[in-house]
């Protein structure tokens, strides 16, 4: 099944102090099966952020068509849906993961990942339970549970997302650059993480600018520069 | 998903002044931000519509002057509007224009329908009556008439709202002002009001009540499902709180969204300027 299909998708930027139309990005076109991992590459300012952020809806996408296989409403067009409906999908199946925290002020790490499951409507015990379960999965250190993130190396902010995003299982997750600023160790992490989504069934989304790092465990790479889709492992074939 | 909002508004308009010959149309109207300059006639909301749907919180932005609260005035029935409708989904008031019931049946939706927070507490409170009085006269305008029952849901509602119990036969006036504002709340909350109107109810609190009182509301909207219409000039405060963001400008909506669309991918002018200047 493609859980995710890009067709000539395009978007600028109209800065109105400066009376000026921007192109960020055009043309771009890929497609995604359920399960999958696309990474997509490209050099700083090449549009990826921008090509992740219109599928989030967090920028208003100009023109192609970004279609999505939705699990309740099945296929619709992100690049035109309904705001209430972009706000149920982020809610029940679509996640989005920076290395920036934005969230309410002073609320616990803990309390962060408890309340993203409340929101799906799941009990206080529930939420408890699983908030433990998330955090200890992605290596949060125990000590760190009940303090105020806003403390929290980029690291660890890093992962309190990915805690957040992923206990509401979301059927597609997009990450916006989750190694960028980190040391080689915390990559590895980042790294065991989307291996352990993607045991899991996730379809992931991610933008690198290193892609050597996800070897092996991209099944796609899209080049921006070259608006080219290789399907990594038929590569390895082909080389051996 | 076919869901039906809750409350529909449209082409609400207030002026205020009798309009002449060159801003009495609407399309081209001859202004001064607002303001006509032959006759004086201010243009608080040139036709405002938009939805609200169950249990989603609706930011509105915009300077002072936008239209912010002449609207929330005009939504709460504490102005009358000049022309425009707005509709409840609700199975005794389903197709009626609420603007046009009489002034018994807005008080009787704004007993059981509306809740409203104001900015300044004063008037939202008796500040002579005590705390529990206050939220009783709401529950007692709501139909309630069993003081044992009322009790304590005020005491209920109170400590929801981390009012000291001890505290609660004292009168608002003694209370610094985010507790005034969290009694304000609790009153408002008191009838179980599927729709709160919030106007400003941050500003001039410090810092740390306003953490209390944003995380508050967002407790409201997770366990009750109340929708909510939040009014804020603070852009902070609108990412903190809304789904969806309407942003008005001299009375005008000139751009609505997903709030973080409207906050990293501005499509107007006057947004992006306001963007821009945040900190």
């Amino acid at each position: 099944m493609t859980m995710l299909e890009i067709k000539d998708f395009g978007k600028r930027f109209t800065i109105h102090h400066l009376e000026k139309t921007m192109p960020a990005i055009e043309h771009i076109n890929f497609s995604l099966e359920a399960g999958e991992f696309i990474g997509i590459v490209g050099k700083s300012g090449s549009g990826k952020s921008t090509i992740l952020k219109s599928i989030y809806r967090s920028y208003l996408p100009d023109t192609g068509n970004i279609l999505y296989n939705s699990a309740r409403f099945g296929q619709v067009d992100l690049a035109t849906i309904s705001e209430r409906k972009m706000l149920y999908l982020r809610q029940y199946e679509i996640g989005y993961v920076s290395q920036f925290l934005n969230v309410m002020p002073r609320t616990t790490c803990r309390q962060l990942v408890i309340n993203a499951l409340l929101e799906m409507g799941e009990s206080e015990e529930v939420a408890l339970k699983e908030s433990g379960e998330a955090l200890t999965h992605f290596e949060m250190d125990p000590k760190l549970w009940d303090s105020y993130p806003n403390t929290f190396s980029g690291g660890e902010k890093l992962r309190l997302n990915i805690a957040m995003a992923t206990v509401k299982n979301p059927r597609l997750l997009l990450l916006d650059e989750p190694t960028a600023s980190l040391d080689q160790q915390s990559k590895v992490k980042v790294r065991e993480m989307i291996e352990k989504l993607k045991n899991k069934g996730t379809t992931l989304v991610g933008i690198f600018h290193d892609i050597e790092f996800m070897e092996g465990l991209c099944d796609k790479v899209y080049d921006i520069q070259s608006r080219q889709q290789t399907v990594v492992k038929e590569t390895i074939t082909y080389e051996s | 998903m076919h869901e039906k909002p809750i409350l529909q508004v449209r082409n609400l308009r207030k002026q205020f002044g009798t309009g002449c010959k060159d801003c009495s149309e609407l399309m081209n109207r001859n202004l001064e931000k607002n303001f006509c300059k032959s006759c004086g006639t201010v243009y608080a909301c040139q036709d405002i519509s938009f939805d609200l749907y169950p249990g989603e919180i609706l930011g509105i932005v915009g300077e002072s002057g936008s239209g912010k609260s002449t609207m929330m005035q005009c939504l709460y029935f504490d102005a009358d509007v000049t022309s425009g409708e707005a509709y409840i989904s609700d199975s005794i008031l389903a197709g009626q224009n609420v603007f046009g019931l009489s002034s018994q049946q807005k008080r009787s939706i704004r007993n059981h329908v509306y809740g409203m927070v104001y900015q300044n507490p004063v008037h939202g409170l008796k500040m002579n009556f005590s705390s529990v009085g206050n939220i009783a006269e709401k529950l007692i305008a709501a139909g309630n008439r069993n003081v044992a029952n009322m009790e304590a849901t005020s005491k209920k509602l109170l400590n929801n709202v981390h009012i000291p119990l001890h505290r609660m036969k004292e009168e608002p006036r003694n209370f610094s002002g985010g507790m005034q504002q969290r009694v304000q709340i609790a009153k408002a909350l008191s009838n179980n009001p599927p729709i709160l109107f919030l106007d400003e109810v941050t500003t001039g609190l410090d810092l740390s009540v306003q953490a209390n009182v944003l995380d508050l509301i967002k407790k409201i909207q997770r366990d009750l499902g109340i929708s909510m219409i939040v009014v804020s000039h603070d852009l902070g405060v609108i990412r903190m709180l809304a789904d969806r963001t309407i942003v008005l400008l001299n009375g005008k909506v000139i751009e609505e969204g997903l709030t973080d669309q409207v906050l990293e991918d501005p499509q107007h002018e006057y947004t992006q300027q306001l963007v821009y200047s945040l900190l």
